[in-house]
């Protein structure tokens, strides 16, 4: 019987020869990623009696959860992350503005094919768009892979998602992921890896597949994988990357499941109050009026989503009362976008362009809601209260196109 | 390891970092007894008044989902909660709570038969053998599989923390 991606990748991680679904194996990361969190982590490090990182050339650090930070407290955060930068070393670390750190790591070829990525977020899942596994860990344990450069890890097993089909003309990555979740559930994933498959996932390009990749983490995969292929390698070329194994599940692998979806019959999907499984089409929603559209993330703030947003925004005006607030994935998303007339078209909508950082998403600083208001994101997740107020909100989860047609309607609408 | 404390029974499934430990806070410097005021600020806002040092948590399936923020873990540990009982537990809740010593049981039976008996159970006191992997609500006995290997390594020596510190100290 062959082995799944996760196995394979796991043995290597591991310095096994072969490893199955079940064992328990010390894995070393390829990159071990944390954000804002780093000072707290930083804290806990030292508690452990700890001096220096393991291997300053494999941690990464990007600030991008209170960026610019809203106050002074938020501020020394980030000034207690950079002195710990400094002292230790730390190779890979990225200023506030640079971008969220999902993007910014692959950006600047912090992620190969084969290899674990550990991270200090939940999101990390989105590193399987690049045919690596992306495993999110806690804080403590973060704290521990720096001192020790290992952790355990339980070898999961695989469920396998066939996406086939032809997408319909206003369908999305952000669609079919959001419609699988519905069908999956929150936890229809919960302790396995995921490996994306199917035409649908073939001809999608890096930025959907970081988007579906980015999403396992709301079916509470371990990891969530695109295969690597022509795709990947295009993208590792585009960045001068030639040095990397290529690892593939085996023809015969053995997945726990295998789900198949003829994703030309999705519709746009919105993920409604208060669980990201509650998923519906668009056109069965009916009538929800917004306050807020939020349009970015580390889920859906990449060029593309941008320019998708723009051309349904272009030479119009986002609806009275509606504030549409837009978080670029990175510096350099902002920069090819600037370039490309995407920005100019979005600014003139009305659109409120912000510095590349994860915004409202969490709640944490900028741009949350007000008692009684609703939203409609590009973001991955609607819990009660995650956008800073938990009094009768609602996030509603879409894809940009939904986000940018809602923005202009001023209520929830088919793109 | 045996615990005796007064049950709370969560009512719902996917109860998520969030609700447990809203996002606003998670940047703010708190201490762990400043984390805990805040613990299920968004679920039950009467709950960080209520609990009591010992307290158990019965919940439904996949605990703490969403954020791998910790201080969803560390905020109901210092509230008091000495034990989480769930359906089923959402994977980096797990291993952050093993990571800190709270002690997490994935019992489904005993999750189901406490949500169905709410009223009875809520306030009632459970017992739990966390080596021997028994449990027992209103004199109902039920099993659950202990922590073993790695994770059990972890918990034992106080969690990871204090495991860290003693393999760096052997090294």
């Amino acid at each position: 019987m062959g082995k799944t991606l996760i196995e394979k990748i796991l043995a290597a991680a591991s310095g096994e020869k072969e490893v199955r679904a079940g064992e328990i194996v010390f894995a070393r990361p390829h990159m071990i990623l944390s954000h804002d969190n780093s000072a707290a982590i930083s804290k806990i490090f030292f508690d452990m009696g700890a001096k220096k990182v393991w291997n300053p050339s494999r941690v990464f650090i990007a600030l991008d959860h209170a960026v610019p930070p809203p106050d002074w407290k938020k501020a020394q955060n980030h000034k207690i992350i950079r002195n710990f930068v400094e002292e230790q070393g730390i190779e890979n670390f990225y200023e506030a503005g640079t971008g969220i750190c999902h993007q910014v790591l692959p950006e600047y070829g912090h992620v190969i094919p084969g290899v674990v990525i550990l991270g200090s977020d939940s999101h990390t899942t989105t590193h399987g768009a690049f045919g690596a596994a992306g495993i999110p860990i806690g804080r403590t344990e973060t704290a521990s892979v720096w001192a020790l450069g290992e952790t355990w890890l339980k070898v999961p097993e695989t469920i396998k998602i066939v996406l086939n089909g032809r997408l319909q003309e206003n369908v999305y990555p952000k669609d079919v992921i959001l419609h699988v979740i519905g069908r999956l559930t929150a936890d229809g994933a919960s302790y396995k890896a995921v490996e994306f498959h199917g035409d649908v996932v073939r001809s999608m390009g890096i930025s959907g597949r970081m988007t579906i990749c980015n999403m396992a983490a709301e079916m509470g995969a371990k990891a969530g994988m695109v295969p690597f292929d022509d795709v990947a390698r295009e993208w590792f070329d585009s960045l001068g990357i030639t040095q990397y194994d290529i690892v593939l599940p085996d023809e015969d692998a053995a997945y726990e499941k295998v789900y198949e979806f003829d994703c030309s019959q999705i519709t746009p999907q919105v993920a409604k109050p208060h669980k990201v499984d509650n998923v519906v089409p668009v056109s069965e929603l009916g009538e929800v009026e917004i306050d807020e559209a939020l349009l970015g993330t580390c889920t859906n703030g990449r060029v593309e989503d941008l320019r998708i947003a723009a051309e349904i925004l272009e030479g119009k005006k986002v609806a009275k009362g509606v504030r549409l607030l837009v978080y670029p994935a990175s510096r350099k998303v902002l920069e090819e976008a600037l370039s490309l007339g995407i920005v100019e078209k979005i600014v003139k909508a009305g659109g409120e362009v912000a510095v590349p950082a994860c915004g409202p998403c969490l709640g944490a600083y900028g741009g949350v809601l007000a008692p009684g208001e609703r939203a409609v994101s590009s973001a991955n997740r609607n819990f009660k209260g995650r956008m800073g107020c938990s009094e009768d909100t609602g996030i509603y989860l879409a894809s940009p196109a939904t986000v940018a047609a809602s923005a202009l309607a001023g209520r929830i609408v088919v793109p | 390891m045996i615990l005796d404390g007064r049950i709370w029974v969560l009512d719902d499934d996917d109860i998520n970092t969030d609700v447990i430990y809203p996002g606003k806070y998670t940047y703010e410097p708190f201490g762990p007894e400043e984390m805990a005021k805040h613990a299920l600020e968004d679920f039950d806002p009467d709950f960080a008044s209520k609990v009591e040092e010992g307290d158990i948590i019965v919940a439904g399936r996949n605990f703490g989902c969403g954020s791998s923020r910790e201080q969803a873990v560390t905020s109901l540990k210092f509230a008091g909660i000495r034990a989480i009982v769930a359906e089923s537990f959402a994977r980096i809740y797990y291993r952050n709570a093993i990571n800190q010593a709270l002690v997490v049981i994935d019992c489904a039976d005993a999750s189901r038969f406490a949500r169905k008996n709410k009223e009875k159970v809520h306030g009632s006191r459970a017992r739990i053998d966390t080596e021997n992997g028994r449990l027992e609500i209103l004199g109902e006995e039920f099993s659950f599989v202990p922590l073993s290997g790695k994770a059990l390594e972890i918990f034992d020596a106080g969690g990871l923390v204090e495991y860290t510190k003693r393999r760096l100290a052997s090294s």
